[in-house]
């Protein structure tokens, strides 16, 4: 796939040894000023911009580095959520393991419509995807456990490990931190391995790499399913923050958002997904009393971002320092 | 009268014909994708959106001039068409040169933006639109009644799909087409200007989308979300048919709408799933589809 030429040799130069010295700043910086945020901002907000940061970072890994333009990323974002929503409601587990439970049925989900999607290539691959997807939108929306249109709601918040209550903001603030910022780690850890590499070279030319070798299938499906269980994460922790899984999370409108979130921020960037989820969240946010009108925006982003702004914000600020972000 | 399975033939019918009428809008909706995609190679998202502005077109058309619905049935596809080629003149074509994906997300950015104007200016709650005159009123079959319009929809559609069916591999226009399908680039060496094809391609099966965007206001109401949901039905009849081929869209349109309705009927709870379920199985014993070609 052609879709991040720009930023592949960049990449390429990134994965020698160990993190780049500027990577290390921008994540450390990074890190300090997320503990300080909760004090200075509404600390549901940031979490929410932490959630998404997460969700469009794991969908960059299929998209950016991976070349698979998923169209139903909503389905583990939003089944993840009512299954840790569910899990810490119904069963009372504690907050840790329900994301964990949630995480891991976004696994299987992933795994399962990973195995199917990947069978077709490139547009094929995306309605697929959204197919699927639509498929788990409907079951949300019949199934018992869900609570069709109300969703589940008042989610207990809970004790981490059955001792710390994270009824206060601020500590499930950093519940919410540890979490995503693991996972973001993760995901960079993810596409700077060996792994990540043949990754890339199945983006770039797949039949190339396929007389290489390697099975492709076989990486196309671990790239899915890590891609989708990091997505579950996201959505796992979502539905602690806001105490809430609905519809909305499972909606096809949601795999646009994160579609727009990475393709604003910076397609195959490292960096690009958290700016583009930042920008989209606070602008939901800001846009709030326009209403509908939201939607419009988003819509004329999109046209703009792949009409004018193919880099996205962070590729574009890659190219002037000559950096990979 | 007979029994099937303890299911009274009233019901079965009527849940057959309502497929048969859903699967008019499979078929027409995955023919006007499926044509565009033979030639730009390029899924278009908005085509759920065109559709719903089909329907509102018509609905312009009867409040706003006072024009009727056998003449929208013509304007609103024309219109629809023209606003289509629009698009791809000023948009689309920018993007040829790059990876199909960045058109994909460029009619999906379309389709948010249509559905979201028209949510602005026309709410969520729906339009009446009249049947015609023409064709209200209904036939009793003795074992079900059938209601024209409803009668008029499968008769129209069919005749629009076997209609572009017999142009598309039929005359000489269709055979351009083909070959531009085959190789552009030779075809344009040839003196036929693949540029205005392209856009005339485009512009045509957006204006399929209008027309059925026009069958379907008088059945169901007039709703900006009218599109949304159908088009993702239909994504998925396309896989399942594959998009190799003309006919296999209007087949794979009518047979999905069909076993929509039977499920219905004997297994209701499965009904909004049962495309998606079939898709499945699809992809795992032929992946390119029952009549597509391998990539």
């Amino acid at each position: 796939m052609a879709m991040a030429d720009k930023t592949t040799e960049a990449v390429a130069v990134a994965q020698t040894t160990g993190m780049p010295r500027l990577h290390k700043i921008i994540f450390s910086v990074l890190l300090a000023a997320l503990i300080v945020l909760p004090f200075v901002v509404y600390p549901i907000f940031a979490m929410k911009v932490m959630c998404f940061a997460l969700f469009a970072a794991a969908f960059n890994l299929l998209l950016g580095f991976g070349g698979l333009l998923s169209f139903g990323h909503a389905a583990y974002f939003g089944g993840a959520s009512y299954i840790a929503a569910h899990a810490a409601k119904v069963w009372g587990l504690t907050p840790e393991l329900a994301v964990l439970t949630g995480t891991a049925a976004a696994a299987v989900l992933g795994l399962v419509i990973g195995a199917l999607s990947i069978r077709r290539q490139g547009i094929y691959f995306a309605m697929v995807t959204l197919a699927f997807a639509q498929m788990v939108y409907f079951v949300a929306l019949q199934a018992e456990f869900t609570g069709g249109e109300d969703g589940i709601q008042s989610v207990p918040r809970g004790d981490l490990f059955g001792l710390i209550s994270l009824e206060g903001n601020i500590a499930l603030y950093f519940f919410v931190l540890t979490l995503t910022f693991g996972g973001i780690l993760l995901l960079y850890r993810i596409v700077h391995s060996p792994f990540g590499q043949v990754l890339k070279a199945i983006r770039e030319n797949e039949p190339r790499a396929i007389s290489l070798g390697y099975d492709v299938n076989r990486y196309k499906l671990i790239v899915f399913t890590l891609s989708a269980t990091m997505a579950g994460l996201a959505g796992a922790t979502k539905s602690q923050v806001f105490q809430l899984a609905s519809l909305t999370d499972v909606h096809w409108s949601m795999s646009g958002e994160v579609v727009l979130m990475t393709l604003l921020g910076g397609m195959g960037t490292i960096f690009g997904p958290l700016v583009g989820a930042g920008i989209i969240v606070t602008m939901q946010n800001y846009l709030a009393t326009f209403g509908a009108w939201v939607t419009v925006i988003q819509g004329v982003i999109f046209v703009l971002g792949v009409l004018l702004f193919r880099e996205g914000v962070v590729g574009v600020l890659a190219r002037w320092l000559k950096k990979p972000l | 009268m007979f029994e099937l399975l303890g299911i009274p033939p009233q019901v079965l019918l009527g849940q057959l014909l309502l497929g048969l009428i859903n699967g008019s809008f499979y078929a027409v909706l995955s023919l006007g994708l499926a044509v565009i995609f033979g030639l730009l190679n390029i899924i278009n998202f908005a085509h759920g959106a065109l559709y719903m502005a089909g329907a509102f077109v018509a609905w312009m058309l009867l409040n706003y001039l006072g024009i009727g619905y056998w003449p929208a049935l013509i304007l609103a596809p024309l219109i629809v068409g023209a606003f289509g080629i629009v698009l791809e003149r000023t948009m689309l074509s920018r993007l040829y040169h790059l990876d199909h994906l960045y058109s994909l997300l460029l009619t999906f950015g379309l389709a948010l933006i249509i559905q979201g104007l028209f949510r602005n200016y026309y709410g969520i709650s729906g339009l009446p639109y009249q049947i015609p005159a023409a064709l209200s009123g209904g036939q009793n079959l003795g074992f079900m009644f059938l209601p024209n319009y409803r009668a008029w929809v499968v008769v129209a559609s069919v005749i629009v799909c076997f209609g572009t069916w017999f142009i598309i591999e039929k005359t000489r226009l269709g055979a351009y087409l083909r070959a531009a399908t085959e190789n552009p680039v030779l075809v344009g060496a040839f003196g036929v200007n693949v540029p205005l094809m392209i856009m005339l391609t485009y512009g045509f099966g957006v204006a399929l989308a209008g027309f059925a965007g026009v069958l379907a206001a008088p059945i169901y109401s007039v709703n900006p979300n009218m599109g949304e949901q159908l088009i993702i039905v239909v994504f998925a009849v396309v896989v399942i048919g594959g998009m190799g081929s003309i006919m296999g869209a209007i087949v794979t349109g009518y047979m999905l709408g069909i076993i929509e309705g039977l499920t219905r009927v004997f297994y209701p709870e499965g009904s909004a799933v049962v495309i998606f379920i079939i898709m499945a199985i699809v992809l795992l014993i032929k992946p390119d589809g029952l009549f597509g070609r391998p990539a």
